[in-house]
């Protein structure tokens, strides 16, 4: 219920919202969780397990209840905080995990069902038979156990990624944050201030006191006007730092267009990573419950929150409240009630030397023991030395003290410190470099000390960065003890719930530890405390008292969990931002992408690059038929294909062959100016890393190329070696692959065609098989190789990048004339298998210069990358699986890559495999399938009958070993 | 992750590969155990570690990195080419 003229929302507009369906008015600055209230609603939820009716239990980020789902269909949100999530028109929230609804919830039967349904209960009682539990057990469990369901849908709101760097990060703007922000803004710092509330001032805003004269309220004003006025702070409110990581990095969540009807281009979330030198955590402190019989009931409610739902929000989640203590804070809750009109039934505090009250009636060193009222708290049991009594309430306030929110200062894995004096866990100093914390966070109670903290903890920020800073007057403010005397649990019958998430109780705790789960870690995960979306926040330190007390041990020997971000649950769909799609995976096109597409050509993925698989031509109805017409036009007369996705290196400088020679484990220093050679480049462990051909352009000028999969690595390892084993060299490398367009001409007119486009026609004297050199092309300067991957006589021509489409139509036009036309991915892989050429289906990482039978190649005259280890015995073992042909014996069947070869006879079991298949195809040329494989010693098996099995496609065949060479072993077409 | 590239500035470690740990190349000559140490075996240190590491989305250079892979804290960067690790000529 609102009460009139109290909070800080009057005059707001009114906002009409729905929930599960109802039609409720709120105002513009409440949260769903505060308009709820207002309305008289207080079952909101069903709990994990049992589907116990629950409420709201907090109100802010730590609410572990009051869950809900945000929108609908493809734009649902499920297991939105109600405390955290602002209400707008036309918002749309309904409850989860309950059907039919959330008022009638036909699965709290499992609630009369508790006694089976304690701590590991599924471990115990769904073992056998072992096969029901993925078919029958997990899912039944899944559907009665749960949260809120995703749509299923594609989610079709953005989320965006952001960067940010600051000198000084403040976390929370309470009265510490607003200190540091504060001092370090006034000395000239770039301050980013972060604020998970929509609204700036902690809990200044829900709290009757002063600061300096001021109300808290209107001194939070006064320092935000100051610190927006500063153009060195960034105020950030909505935003939630959710992890500390090395080096001063933040993550944080901004909420961007949650709180706003959606509209298009606003994204819902934003992710952002801070950098920051310093930064200072003022993230305040979480209230926790106190453990007692049936404290889950709706309109039980933490002693804070019902205070920031009264002096904030203007709303009385009750008419006859009662209040349940361990400490002086939460008497306030009782004052301000009172203040505010509102009847307190009774004040239960456990302590016997509680402070009285001539407001509310008080009953010390008393405990409540029990509550009733199904879908709201009708009473309460209290137990005093008088014995019990059942009290009349709608609303009870509970406060076990507070835990200090220092969860940021453990994700380096620092542990915190426990103190005594609070009762809780303090931030152990210097766990993260370079953050300080200030205030509740650090276990510093009052506003006052907070207030000082704050502006202390900014001052030294600025110290350690050489920033001139004049400390600033700590404001005066409350300033009074905490009294605490701890009390997690009371005593008795009925379950107490610690973790209202996943419905853990005292007794699940307490269970965990008679059976031996006694590390603070083993109880997390046998009863799954604090692994539910709100991490344990308001319950964790309260079940490791449990356990500490169980096991007869200490709260600080038994420790806490693991703290780990993020600190508050962060999408995948944020963290992941900017990523998706094509943002992922670009697309690398080619200059002929576009021509080749006007020919129907498909595409296939080569890395991240877009290749012309083949062009069909009319009637060809499979890819099939195109690549035997394409294989056989190189070969008859000639075909052109766009290669450019071949790295491409320029290497220069009067060290450029020595560089070479070193990477290559043949010689390049040899090769003449205008010449072009093979090269095979080893991994230092003695293993093939690529091959490819590299041209002499000039003296101190070499290209070289590198197959399309391998570029990149081979471009890091040349200047690996450069920079890092031979930086005496003078060399420099520059890739240049997508600087030129490059085409292969290849079959036996592919001079006739070049002749006809070239400025000055070549004659084949001056052009051999393996030169180089400088043409000109329709008036382009462009490069020649005459370089051959097809086995026919073939060039490859290279223009400017921005030349390659109109060069590539150019070709293609001529080719026709000529009878020939494009070849795509599949014709050039036939042509080469044809060959023996390799790619990377060969050199696969686990081959040798030997297995390749390219042992000759590793020059003995100069040392190179790879050269000591590839003269391991082992890797020269005759035994070792080598390059080998295959064909098929008898009927013409098909052979698949991936294969595994086996003596005819021999059982196809793994351990008589003899080898396998790296490249398949039909060669149009041959009128058979052919087959490149490694086999067990397979240069000296030539002649060799073998079985080749896949089992994957069904093919079993036996074949002939034959040489790699299938086609033109002396290579007279390449010559010719 | 941050890491001070002696080029660029200090920059985020998506930036960068990381190669592994800072090894000088034995003599081509050297014996082949050394040569097995050099490409199979490594240190562990639960402390300061020198690595290697390529600042792949910026200018290309390879970088010494000490850094102590207990406290992730990064003590030191320089351009590899300074750290003399090509071993005899």
């Amino acid at each position: 219920m609102r009460i009139s003229g109290k909070g800080l929302l009057q005059g707001a507009r009114p906002v009409t919202f729905s929930f599960n369906g109802r039609h409720l008015v709120g105002l513009e600055g409440d949260t769903l969780a505060s308009a709820l209230l207002a309305n008289g609603v207080h079952l909101v939820a069903r709990s994990f397990k049992y589907h116990r009716p629950r409420g709201i239990l907090t109100a802010g980020s730590e609410e572990p209840n009051a869950l809900v789902t945000i929108g609908s269909g493809a734009q649902s949100d499920p297991n939105i905080r109600a405390t955290s999530q602002e209400i707008f028109a036309g918002l749309e929230a309904r409850s989860q995990n309950c059907w039919p609804s959330v008022e009638h919830d036909l699965q709290a039967i499992n609630d009369l069902a508790a006694p089976f349904l304690g701590a590991g209960f599924y471990y115990k009682t769904f073992m056998w038979p072992a096969a029901f539990w993925e078919k029958l057990y997990e899912p039944v469990i899944r559907k009665a156990a749960g949260l809120g369901a995703l749509s299923g849908l594609a989610d079709p709101d953005a989320c965006e990624k952001a960067y940010a760097f600051c000198d000084l990060l403040v976390i929370g703007s309470g009265p510490a944050g607003l200190m540091a922000a504060l001092t370090a803004g006034r000395a000239g710092a770039d301050v980013i201030l972060a604020e998970k509330d929509a609204r700036m001032g902690g809990r200044l805003l829900a709290e009757v006191e002063q600061i300096d004269g001021l109300s808290g309220v209107d001194w939070v004003a006064q320092v935000l006007a100051e610190l927006a006025s500063l153009d060195n702070v960034r105020l950030m409110p909505r935003t939630a730092i959710t992890g500390a990581y090395d080096q001063g990095t933040y993550g944080a969540l901004e909420r961007v267009g949650h709180h706003q009807p959606r509209r298009d281009g606003l994204p819902r979330e934003c992710f952002w990573r801070i950098v920051a030198r310093r930064a200072v955590l003022a993230a305040g402190a979480i209230e926790r419950p106190i453990a007692f019989a049936n404290n889950d009931r709706p309109g039980i409610m933490t002693a804070s929150a019902v205070r920031s739902y009264l002096n904030r929000w203007g709303v009385a989640p009750g008419q006859r409240v009662t209040v349940f203590a361990n400490n002086d804070q939460a008497h306030h809750t009782a004052r301000d009630l009172v203040e505010a009109g509102v009847h307190v039934a009774l004040l239960v505090d456990s302590r016997h030397d509680a402070p009285d009250s001539d407001l509310y009636p008080v009953i010390k060193g008393a405990q409540i023991c029990d509550t009733s009222g199904r879908k709201r708290i009708d009473s309460i049991t209290v137990r005093s030395v008088k014995g019990e009594q059942r009290i009349q309430t709608d609303c009870l306030a509970m406060s076990g003290g507070w835990n200090p929110t220092l969860h940021l200062t453990c994700h380096l894995n620092g542990r915190p410190q426990w103190n005594r004096d609070i009762a809780s866990f303090v931030p152990t100093p210097g766990t993260v470099p370079g953050l300080a914390c200030a205030g509740a966070c650090n276990g510093t109670f009052s506003t006052k000390g907070a207030l000082r903290e704050g502006a202390e903890a900014a001052a030294q920020a600025l110290a350690d960065l050489g920033v001139q800073s004049a400390r600033p007057d700590v404001p005066e403010a409350e300033d009074d003890p905490y009294n605490i005397t701890a009390l997690w649990a009371v005593p008795g019958k009925g379950r107490a719930w610690l973790d209202f998430q996943n419905d853990v109780t005292v007794k699940d705790v307490k269970q965990a530890a008679a059976e031996n789960f006694r590390s603070v870690e083993h109880m997390k995960r046998y009863t799954t405390q604090g692994m539910a979306t709100d991490q344990g926040k308001s319950s964790n330190v309260a079940a490791l008292a449990v356990l500490a007390d169980a096991t007869g041990r200490g709260i600080p020997e038994t420790g806490t969990t693991t703290f780990r971000p993020p600190f508050v649950p962060v999408s995948i769909a944020a963290m992941g931002a900017g990523a998706a799609g094509q943002a992922f995976r670009p697309q690398r096109l080619l200059t002929s992408h576009l021509a080749s597409k006007e020919q129907n050509a498909p595409m296939i993925e080569v890395g991240l690059w877009y290749r012309a698989s083949y062009f069909p031509t009319k009637g060809e109805s499979n890819w099939r038929q195109s690549c035997d017409r394409e294989v056989e036009l190189v070969r008859s007369s000639v075909g052109i294909c766009d290669v450019s996705t071949l790295g491409k290196i320029d290497i220069q400088g009067v060290d450029a062959a020595k560089l070479l020679d070193f990477v290559y484990a043949n010689t390049f220093s040899t090769l003449k100016v205008g010449r072009v050679r093979y090269g095979l480049m080893l991994r230092e462990d003695g293993f093939v890393m690529d091959d490819g051909t590299t041209a002499r352009l000039g003296d101190t000028h070499y290209v070289m190329t590198t197959t399309t999969a391998a570029a990149g690595q081979v471009m890091a390892h040349l200047e690996f070696v450069h920079q890092v084993l031979r930086p005496e060299w003078d060399v420099q490398i520059t890739s240049v692959t997508e600087q030129w367009a490059q085409f292969a001409i290849a079959g036996p007119k592919s001079r006739e065609l070049l002749n006809d486009l070239l400025d000055e026609p070549i004659i084949e004297a001056n052009w051999p098989f393996m030169a180089c050199g400088a043409v000109d092309v329709l008036g382009v300067a462009a490069r020649l190789f005459r370089i051959s991957f097809s086995g026919e006589t073939a060039y490859e021509l290279a223009v400017p990048a921005r030349y390659g489409d109109a060069l590539f139509r150019a070709l293609l036009q001529r080719a026709r004339a000529l009878g020939g036309g494009a070849y795509g991915m599949e014709a050039l892989n036939v042509l080469r298998i044809e060959k023996g050429f390799l790619t990377h289906a060969e050199l696969n990482g686990t081959v040798t210069a030997f297995d390749l039978g390219m042992q000759a190649m590793v020059s003995k005259k100069k040392d190179c990358i790879g050269k000591a280890m590839s003269a391991r015995p082992g890797l020269m073992d005759e035994d070792r699986q080598r390059l080998v042909g295959l064909k098929p014996i008898g009927a013409v069947q098909q052979l698949s890559n991936g294969a595994h070869l086996f003596k005819p006879g021999d059982p196809v079991e793994r351990v008589y495999d003899q080898g396998y298949v790296t490249s398949a195809g039909f060669s149009p040329t041959l009128g058979h399938s052919i087959a490149l494989a490694f086999l067990k010693n397979g240069a000296d098996r030539i002649g060799e009958e073998i079985r080749l099995v896949d089992h994957m496609r069904g093919i079993d065949a036996l074949c002939e070993v034959v040489s790699p060479v299938f086609f033109d072993p002396e290579g007279g077409r390449a010559r010719g | 992750m941050r890491i001070n590239c002696p080029n660029c500035g200090e920059r985020d470690r998506r930036e960068f590969y990381v190669k592994g740990a800072a090894l000088a190349r034995p003599a081509a000559a050297a014996a082949l155990e050394a040569w097995h140490d050099h490409v199979n075996l490594r240190d562990n240190p639960a402390g300061e570690l020198h690595e290697l590491w390529y600042h792949e989305m910026g200018c290309g250079a390879w970088i010494d990195v000490c850094r102590n892979v207990v406290s992730h804290a990064v003590l030191s960067t320089a351009l590899a080419s300074a750290a003399d690790l090509g071993g005899a000529r």
